[in-house]
């Protein structure tokens, strides 16, 4: 008897192991995808029914509150710069040297026509500050297994009521997302692929926003260079620095 | 005898005046009521068609389908290449390039920090290319309130209304926030030249003209357009005209699946103005025949008036061996002249109302200030050929046919109990 006993409980502990809990498993993909600070440059591919842009920034982000981008082209949008402050952004025009400042529903809004909000753009919120889990199933994507998690918003500020996650069982990372309203509309689908490991990490470096509110085929995010945690000098997210 | 009756009603006041008032009266109120009621209805096509609709309007299939939301994403592009194929195409109109445009008008203080923001309702049209059409379609010049049309590039015009409550003079700089073609948001500084005012509730709440050539910058609209508009040469809208001219650019551009194909609206097709027109017209038309009837009916009774006070006279001229039907008669040439000297004074002071106010209008922009819809708010009234008899007409029939009746009483006097009544 005490032969059988310990095996069934062993099989017992190595499934627990196996299935690690929603919480333990955002945890982890927060550790990858979430970080103190974030400095990148990237490049967001726009596929607009009428033509195809090319939008390329720089930012540079402090936890879930601070975020700074800086438009490198095109001609038109180069020198535009985006600060937001908690839930608050201002935007200046070097065109007209003003400083715009939109808050509420407008952060919902476009950027440059793409596919992504301002808060998709600018902010990096960590999941588990914000959701709690419910692991809904598995599924492979991109021959990849995973697990699909449904996150349920535990705070009354963030863009998305509901997010459904595929989760990538060996890097902790997200494959796919749908984004869902608080009336259970579904705004965005997000697919990310060429998951590198960057800085200790596993780090998706594309993105494909789709608004499916909106035509077109989608925005592609690419990121080209990111550093983790690196420090960034205060008065980068200051009102003082858009005009610089 | 024409002119023996004609001495007697000149001369006997108490036999003409009351019923040539009365004539004079109703036919210049209907004259009156026909010319304001065409006024209206002109008024309001005209207006449409000279600041929204055209006579014809072109926008792409997706832009027409959406139009109320100014989807200048979906705009036409490539305008040159089409405006040059429409003016070799219909030589007879005139056509116009625009861009309607939503945003935010945001007004900085001295460290250009926002000090006043309002919603905008954007036009931007040809001022600066030396082409005077859009500028007088628009009535530029007579609306200008304060400062100057724009004559340089970056240069904006706002409705008085709106540029008071945001405090903003000429010279001011203001900036437009909007959203580009792609969708980006626009920024865009604007130098503040003039202020008009439009004279129609809706536009003069928060209206801002800009060239066109400025709008696209803003916009990042190069070489497009949300909408071209067609004139008829004379400015008239004409529907049989129209009609040959969609036809024609249907068979130029014949439908297809393309979502940005051109496709062609008439004034009609636009805004309900169909329905609108319609409406104005028979609502018009009944007015008038209403009034019309109405007048009749008074008329009529004052020549059954004017037979019955005249019952004694009638009875001498019988008495002293006048035939019944030589009264009748010149009862009938009375009215007739009657009606004749009423109709023709009464339309004539009608057309002179008309006339005065075709010109002048009447200014009820208090009474429009709430108004939402695209009406003008000084009205004028329109002459047409039709005001010359609308009056005319059932003024003199009216007086005839109600002394025709009223004069058959003749026939029942007995001649025998004549001295009898005329004793009483």
């Amino acid at each position: 008897m005490r032969k059988l006993v310990i095996p069934v409980l062993m099989l017992c502990f190595s499934i627990n192991a196996q299935t690690p809990s929603a919480k333990d498993i955002i945890e982890k993909v927060d550790k990858n995808m979430s970080a103190d600070s974030r400095v990148f440059t990237s490049k967001m591919v726009i596929h607009n029914p009428r033509n195809t842009r090319t939008v390329e920034s720089k930012s540079w982000s402090m936890g879930e509150k601070k975020s700074y981008t800086e438009y490198l082209s095109p001609p038109r949008e180069q020198g535009t710069k985006m600060l937001k402050l908690e839930d608050q952004l201002w935007i200046f025009s070097p065109s007209t040297d003003r400083i715009i400042q939109i808050s509420g529903h407008m952060l919902r809004q476009s950027v440059m026509g793409s596919d992504l909000s301002y808060e998709d753009m600018m902010e990096d919120p960590h999941l588990l500050n914000h959701y709690t889990g419910k692991i809904n199933g598995e599924e492979k994507i991109a021959d990849r297994n995973c697990w699909i998690i449904t996150l349920t918003a535990n705070t009354p500020d963030v863009a998305y009521q509901t997010q459904k996650v595929w989760v990538d069982k060996d890097r902790f990372i997200p494959l796919k997302k749908e984004l869902y309203a608080k009336s259970g509309v579904l705004l965005k689908r997000m697919e990310l692929s060429d998951v590198l490991q960057i800085q200790g990490r596993w780090f998706p470096k594309k993105i494909l926003f789709k608004d499916v509110l909106k035509e077109g085929d989608g925005t592609e995010f690419q990121i080209m260079e990111i550093e983790f945690n690196t420090k960034i000098p205060e008065y980068i997210f200051s009102k003082a620095s858009l005009k610089k | 005898m024409i002119r023996f009756l004609l001495k007697g009603i000149l001369r006997d006041k108490q036999r003409s005046l009351l019923p040539v008032v009365i004539v004079i009266i109703g036919v210049m109120l209907t004259v009156f009521l026909y010319c304001w009621l065409r006024g209206i209805l002109n008024d309001s096509i005209e207006l449409n068609a000279r600041f929204n609709a055209g006579h014809v309007k072109i926008m792409t299939a997706s832009y027409a389908k959406n139009v109320d939301q100014l989807p200048n994403d979906l705009a036409i592009t490539g305008v040159d290449t089409l405006l040059i194929k429409l003016k070799r195409e219909f030589p007879e109109m005139k056509w116009g390039e625009r861009i309607h445009f939503g945003g935010l008008i945001d007004v900085p203080d001295s460290r250009g920090e926002t000090r006043a923001q309002g919603p905008a309702a954007g036009f931007g049209i040809d001022l600066l290319s030396g082409d005077r059409s859009e500028i007088e379609r628009f009535n530029l010049e007579k609306s200008l309130r304060r400062g100057r049309l724009p004559v340089h590039s970056g240069e904006i015009l706002m409705s008085e209304e709106f540029s008071v409550k945001l405090k903003v003079n000429p010279g001011d700089t203001v900036t437009l926030i909007g959203s580009t073609m792609n969708g980006s948001m626009a920024l865009y500084n604007y130098t503040v030249s003039g202020t008009i005012v439009f004279g129609t509730g809706p536009m003069d709440q928060g209206s801002v003209i800009v060239d066109l050539d400025d709008v696209r910058n803003a916009l990042d609209m190069n070489n497009a357009a949300g909408e071209i508009v067609g004139y008829l040469a004379d400015n008239y809208y004409d529907e049989e005209k129209v009609a040959h001219v969609v036809t024609k650019f249907n068979s130029l551009f014949p439908a297809s699946n393309d979502e940005y194909a051109p496709v062609i609206v008439t004034l009609r097709q636009q805004n309900s103005l169909g329905k609108m027109i319609d409406q104005i017209k028979a609502v018009g038309a009944f007015a008038v025949f209403i009034f019309v009837l109405s007048m009749s009916l008074v008329l009529w009774n004052a020549g059954l008036l004017g037979g019955l006070r005249r019952y004694s006279e009638f009875g001498i001229r019988l008495a002293i061996g006048e035939d019944y039907s030589h009264i009748y008669k010149t009862m009938i040439y009375e009215s007739v002249l009657i009606g004749l000297i009423g109709s023709l004074i009464g339309t004539s002071a009608g057309l002179l109302g008309s006339l005065y106010l075709e010109h002048h209008g009447l200014d009820l922009s208090n009474m429009m200030k709430n108004a939402t819809i695209l009406m003008p708010a000084i009205f004028h009234t329109r002459i047409t050929s039709t005001a010359y008899f609308i009056g005319f007409i059932p003024g003199l029939l009216s007086t005839v046919i109600g002394t025709m009746l009223s004069g058959i009483g003749i026939y029942k006097r007995k001649t025998a109990q004549l001295f009898k009544e005329l004793e009483t």
